[in-house]
């Protein structure tokens, strides 16, 4: 993902209420780094809560913004197809197919296939392996000097899961993550860091690695690691390659980019939010709301589409046969007829699981329960070795519409 | 009223009256049962109200629409007894229903 180097200038984003209602797009990614988005979809929520917009970047398409009618559409997957692609951009030839991205009963099948890496029983398996890696990891952190929280701590400790999620070479791990963000940026997301055919070449090699891994696997004994889950499974050990490349892209984005935001966004949020760091340390128990809450107030991911397979009505409009649906579960996780005080950190808010950040019905995040663990983890390793994970700095944000993520947080830690 | 009784893992049991109407789901939460996480708010999309319905009451349940049987497999431990409480709707025929309730639900 491409990293603003030049802060972008919050002027040239005009006021939400300046501008006539039709001309609103949301797609634009420039709007999000700046955090000018809010505003935005306050007034959508307000005005136009089903809003249709014509992008020249994008397409024609409709912006769901309010909870329940995002939890409308997620839960009528015959009427809002996953297929072609679940970003707000059409690639124009590269779109290796991946199960988020598809229908019953393909979809069904395939995420089967990988669930039981991050089943219940294998986490509390993995447990005690990731409180050790995140203890070890905050030891070796040092104390009183500013250092860049997003690549020493979030982007380490979701890639080490990652690697041995897939069994990847330990080692070579930081490769994931370069794919992660290769798979997540693009044109397609707003993104004009790097052409389609940068990313294909790139996940060219990505794939190449990954089918050596496969061949290995397949010629062992099946392990629960997601490549020899795949490989041994009579459904989808016969995948063509682009296929594989399509699934792999989607488990290593959906481990990744998404909790490593979560990590960092939690720094931000108890900086932002002084009253509620003070809450934290005096009630350690309330870190798995706190958990909660900050995925809701992160909510790393800020979009997913869909599109309409039949005329729907929703919010007084038709969305017609073949229209382009974009769920903002950004908006809908502030959308104050179901969230009160939306706006506001509350750790100890109740029914902080009641957000949309993992999306509903069928296709829900799948590592939803690893997401939560590991932030819970380090953030019960953090209050035992630390008073205080101080934000120096203005924290860095990505251009996307997809992905709510940082690239910089200046931090500087506080011995307990 | 209907009367409900909630088995937690532990064999901690609670008995409690349900509103005619209301569902298994939303009588947990109200009373703050353990065990009931109820992400989605009732709307059948999460599957984080996963419990286990006592055999004499199963078939008096009735049956499970398409979205629930494709959101049970997203829960931990399935069993031929297991339903989503957001889809049972307190009753008169269920009075003294029994459920119980899995280790964990996320």
């Amino acid at each position: 993902m491409s990293q603003a180097a030049v802060k972008p200038e919050v002027s040239a984003i005009p006021d939400p209420y300046s501008i006539p209602l039709e001309e609103i797009d949301m797609g634009k990614a420039a709007l999000y780094p700046a955090q000018a988005h809010w505003a935005y979809f306050e007034r959508l929520r307000k005005e136009d809560p089903v809003h249709f917009c014509e992008s020249e970047e994008f397409g024609p398409y409709w912006s769901i913004t309010k909870f329940n009618d995002i939890v409308h559409v997620d839960t009528h997957h015959h009427q809002f197809t996953s297929e072609p692609q679940i970003v707000i951009g059409d690639a124009v030839d590269f779109q290796p197919p991946m199960f988020i991205a598809m229908d019953q009963p393909k979809h069904d099948v395939q995420r089967k296939v990988v669930t039981p890496a991050v089943s219940p029983v294998q986490l509390s398996e993995v447990e005690p392996l990731i409180r050790k890696r995140v203890g070890d990891l905050l030891d070796s952190l040092p104390v009183g000097e500013t250092f860049d929280w997003v690549d020493r701590v979030s982007i380490e400790l979701t890639t080490q899961m990652l690697a041995t999620l897939f069994d990847f070479p330990f080692e070579e791990r930081r490769k994931l993550t370069y794919w992660s963000d290769i798979s997540a940026s693009g044109p397609q997301v707003g993104d004009d860091s790097m052409t389609e055919e940068f990313r294909l070449q790139e996940l060219t090699k990505c794939l190449e690695e990954f089918n050596k891994l496969w061949q290995e696997r397949k010629a062992e004994p099946r392990k629960n690691d997601f490549i020899s889950l795949m490989a041994h499974h009579p459904d989808m050990q016969d995948m063509d390659p682009m296929e594989y490349l399509g699934n792999l892209m989607l488990l290593i984005v959906g481990g990744n980019d998404t909790t490593r935001n979560s990590m960092s966004g939690g720094v931000v949020a108890l900086n932002q939010n002084p009253a509620e760091y003070d809450k934290l340390r005096a009630d350690p128990s309330l870190i798995p709301n706190m958990v909660s809450e900050i995925i809701r107030w992160q909510t790393p991911l800020a979009h997913m589409r869909r599109n309409a397979t039949e005329d729907v009505e929703l919010g007084g409009k038709t969305i017609k046969k073949g229209d382009k649906v974009v769920m903002w579960y950004i908006s809908g996780n502030r959308d104050n007829d179901v969230i009160d005080r939306p706006d506001d950190f509350i750790i100890d808010r109740p029914k902080a699981r009641h957000h949309v950040s993992f999306g509903f019905g069928i296709h829900r995040c799948m590592g939803n329960r690893l997401a939560e663990m590991q932030i819970k983890i380090l953030w019960e390793e953090i209050l035992k070795r630390f008073s205080n994970v101080e934000m120096v700095g203005d924290p860095v944000r990505v251009t996307s519409n997809f992905v709510m993520g940082y690239s910089h947080l200046p931090v500087k830690l506080h011995a307990k | 009223m209907v009367q409900v009784t909630y088995v937690q893992h532990d064999g901690t049991t609670h008995e409690v009256d349900a509103p005619d109407g209301h569902s298994l789901m939303e009588v947990a939460i109200d009373n703050m049962i353990p065990g009931i996480d109820g992400d989605c708010g009732g709307a059948c999309a999460c599957a984080t109200c996963h419990v286990f319905v006592d055999a004499a009451w199963l078939a008096k349940t009735g049956e499970k629409e398409d979205m629930e049987t494709s959101m049970l497999e997203f829960a931990e431990g399935v069993e031929g007894n297991s339903r989503l409480a957001c889809q049972i709707k307190a009753s008169a025929e269920l009075d003294g229903i029994v459920v119980r309730l899995p280790e964990s639900q996320h």
